[in-house]
């Protein structure tokens, strides 16, 4: 469930962003640093630059735009709950206000905004996995399970 | 042998899918388990269908702890407290009009043969026979208009791009679905991706373009996989590439993914995004029908729009235009969530009345309360109270209420509802969303949030009404785009239909001030 993600290093970073040769690859090679490392070294501003003659400012401008891209390495479990208007009518504020309760050195919680699961909210994704009509108990059994499994990946 | 259905629809899978396909898998090896796209009827998901000589008979909700019950009666005479009875006679269903929905639900979604054996292709292979400006007028005459919010007239754009003479043009599709209470563009990529792709095959042939993108947002991670798998799959058969059904024209399609910003989806803003530039919203014109995608002509439609294409192209423009009142042409793909008892995908010819929806469809709440408001067309969209639910769902009639239409997005508020946390919440959204490009947007958003804690809070509330009028009326006027320019709707229908929840002081438990996304 939890994504294995390299190392960060330059060379390693320099390979990643030499497969990104669409037009326009700028996002597309921080979503792909990202994807790699779990997130995206400040040192990749540079490298980015140079790989497409661009400028260092650029790049840090589209880093620093988008709200999926991040400049720190993740926690190991992640919790998104959804604060949009249709899952709000349902609860998603006293979903949120349970899910604060998790937050920890190995659990981060956010919010966002809309899952596209309006009809079965409130809704929650833990650890990349979507969950529908999540309930308080709900959420803690699932973050449980996902900090649970990513020590059994660690022993392994 | 048996032939069962389980959703593989994100909304399936969130309340366990996965779970009831994997162990109906276990206790009934001999079972072929096609993961379809969802029906809609969410409420009853995971829904599960078996295949049966008079129809597909649906059973749901199913819990994982009612597998091995469920097996067993599969295997018998079908008997199940579950049983719902045959499918497409359940009269949420039967009452439909789908025409842009129908093979969702129906199909594999990743069965290119199941796809044709439902009349796909048929609309790309009727137009492959046609001349540019034929195809162009079909689509002018059936009176689509796109259904991404602004409702302008789909045949129009397409006729300017086809129009503007230049070595390369692009077709890009808006699947940024960020609205709250809309999946309705998820649900169509997740259940019948090739749909949309045809759809974009003819536009791309009506206009001479050879490049397409649909760029989907990243919080949809099933929808982009399954429009990639897709994509795969049809250029294998020739639907896409470089000639497509031996025609000799070319055309290709590219999955796109957005980067968690809601303002990428206003077409300007995701053509800069598609770029790999900040999602930041142009100014117009000129048109992107004109400069658009790396300053070719483009044409910009919502996914919505382009998978309407193929049924137009297959029966003709009349057959959709039969659809409708006035001049909101065809069917809406409307989609029920919040506080409701019956959420999902009802598509109906424009015109069906709210309640129809809200209280026919819908059930009304799902806690079983009165409902209090409803909030029409996404974020930006009107907060309606429960004695308006009277007006038609068209572009016009919403219009004239004070609402939008919007992407079709319905979200139901019960009585416990408070409307002046609504309202605020509209505001800190646009703060939290707005590309910072013109000022009413980025100043005014956290603006109106402190104005309305002022006056939620019993500051002066007269003056500082007045200010929140005026501040939303700058707001209106003079954003460039609807981030800026339709938050207040929100706000001062609630303001409007309303006003006892802005007197009364309450304490935020959530805010996203302490929280930032």
């Amino acid at each position: 469930m939890t994504i294995a993600h390299q190392t960060w290093s330059a060379d390693a970073a320099r390979a990643v962003i030499a497969t990104c040769d669409e037009p326009g690859p700028v996002l597309i090679s921080l979503q792909a640093l990202q994807h790699a490392f779990g997130y995206v070294h400040p040192d990749a501003t540079q490298l980015v630059a140079d790989a497409f003659n661009v400028s260092r400012a650029d790049v840090y401008g589209v880093l620093t735009y988008y709200s999926d891209l991040r400049t720190t390495p993740p926690s190991e479990v992640e919790v998104r709950v959804c604060m949009g208007e249709a899952c709000q009518a349902v609860g998603a504020r006293e979903l949120m206000a349970a899910a604060q309760q998790h937050l920890g050195p190995r659990c981060d919680v956010q919010a966002v905004f809309c899952m596209g699961n309006c009809a079965l909210g409130p809704t929650a994704v833990v650890a990349g996995r979507l969950h529908g009509r999540v309930t308080t108990v709900g959420l803690a059994n699932s973050v449980s399970r996902a900090l649970g499994s990513t020590e059994a990946g660690e022993r392994q | 042998m048996i032939t069962l259905y389980v959703p593989r629809d994100s909304a399936s899978r969130s309340v366990g899918a996965d779970e009831v396909a994997e162990r109906l898998a276990a206790l009934l090896p001999d079972a072929s388990i096609v993961r379809n796209g969802s029906r809609g009827m969410l409420w009853l998901e995971p829904l599960v269908e078996i295949q049966t000589p008079e129809g597909r008979v649906a059973y749901g909700p199913v819990e994982e702890s009612d597998v091995a019950s469920l097996a067993a009666a599969l295997l018998a005479d079908g008997e199940h407290s579950l049983c719902l009875g045959l499918t497409d006679e359940l009269p949420w269903l039967a009452s439909q009009e789908r025409l842009t929905f129908g093979r969702v639900g129906v199909i594999d979604p990743l069965d290119p043969d199941d796809y044709l054996a439902h009349g796909g292709i048929a609309g790309l292979r009727r137009a492959l026979t046609m001349d540019r400006t034929s195809i162009v007028d079909e689509v002018a005459d059936s009176g689509l208009r796109g259904r991404g919010g602004a409702g302008f007239p789909a045949g129009i754009k397409w006729r300017t791009v086809e129009a503007t003479a230049s070595a390369q043009k692009y077709v890009c599709v808006n699947a940024d679905e960020g609205d709250s209470g809309t999946f309705a563009d998820r649900m169509l990529m997740e259940g019948d991706p090739f749909t949309l792709l045809e759809g974009m095959a003819i536009a791309g042939v009506a206009v001479g373009a050879t490049i397409g993108y649909v760029y989907i947002r990243s919080e949809y991670p099933d929808a982009i996989a399954t429009m990639q798998s897709a994509i795969g799959l049809a250029r294998d058969r020739g639907w896409l590439g470089s000639d497509l059904l031996s025609s000799g024209l070319a055309f290709d399609v590219h999955v796109r993914v957005g980067a968690g910003s809601y303002v990428c989806g206003e077409e300007t803003a995701m053509l800069e995004s598609l770029e790999g530039k900040r999602g930041i919203v142009r100014a117009k014109p000129p048109l992107p029908a004109i400069s658009g995608l790396f300053g070719q002509p483009t044409v910009i439609n919502n996914v919505l729009t382009i998978a309407a294409v193929p049924y137009i192209l297959e029966h003709g423009p009349q057959a959709y235009a039969a659809f409708g009142i006035g001049r909101s042409l065809g069917t809406s793909v409307y989609q029920l969530g919040g506080n409701i008892a019956q959420g999902g995908i009802v598509e109906r010819g424009f015109g069906i009345s709210l309640a129809e929806l809200v209280n026919g469809y819908g059930g009304g709440t799902r806690s079983g309360r009165p409902v209090r408001a409803v909030q029409v067309g996404g974020p930006l969209g009107a907060y309606l109270p429960a004695h308006a639910l009277d007006v038609a769902m068209d572009y016009e009639s919403l219009a004239a209420a004070g609402g939008m239409l919007g992407h079709g997005g319905v979200v139901v508020f019960d009585e416990t509802v408070d409307m002046a946390e609504q309202a605020r919440f509209a505001m800190e959204f646009c703060a939290e969303e707005s590309c910072g490009k013109c000022t009413p947007c980025r100043i005014g958003s956290t603006r109106g949030v402190e104005v309305i804690d002022r006056i939620r809070s019993g500051e002066d509330r007269e003056a500082n009404t007045a200010l929140l009028i005026d501040l939303c009326e700058v707001m209106t006027d003079g954003s460039l785009c609807a981030m800026g320019g339709l938050t207040p709707m929100p706000v001062l229908s609630a303001l409007r239909n309303f006003s006892e929840d802005f007197n009364r002081s309450t304490n935020d438990e959530w805010s996203t001030d302490d929280h930032p996304a």
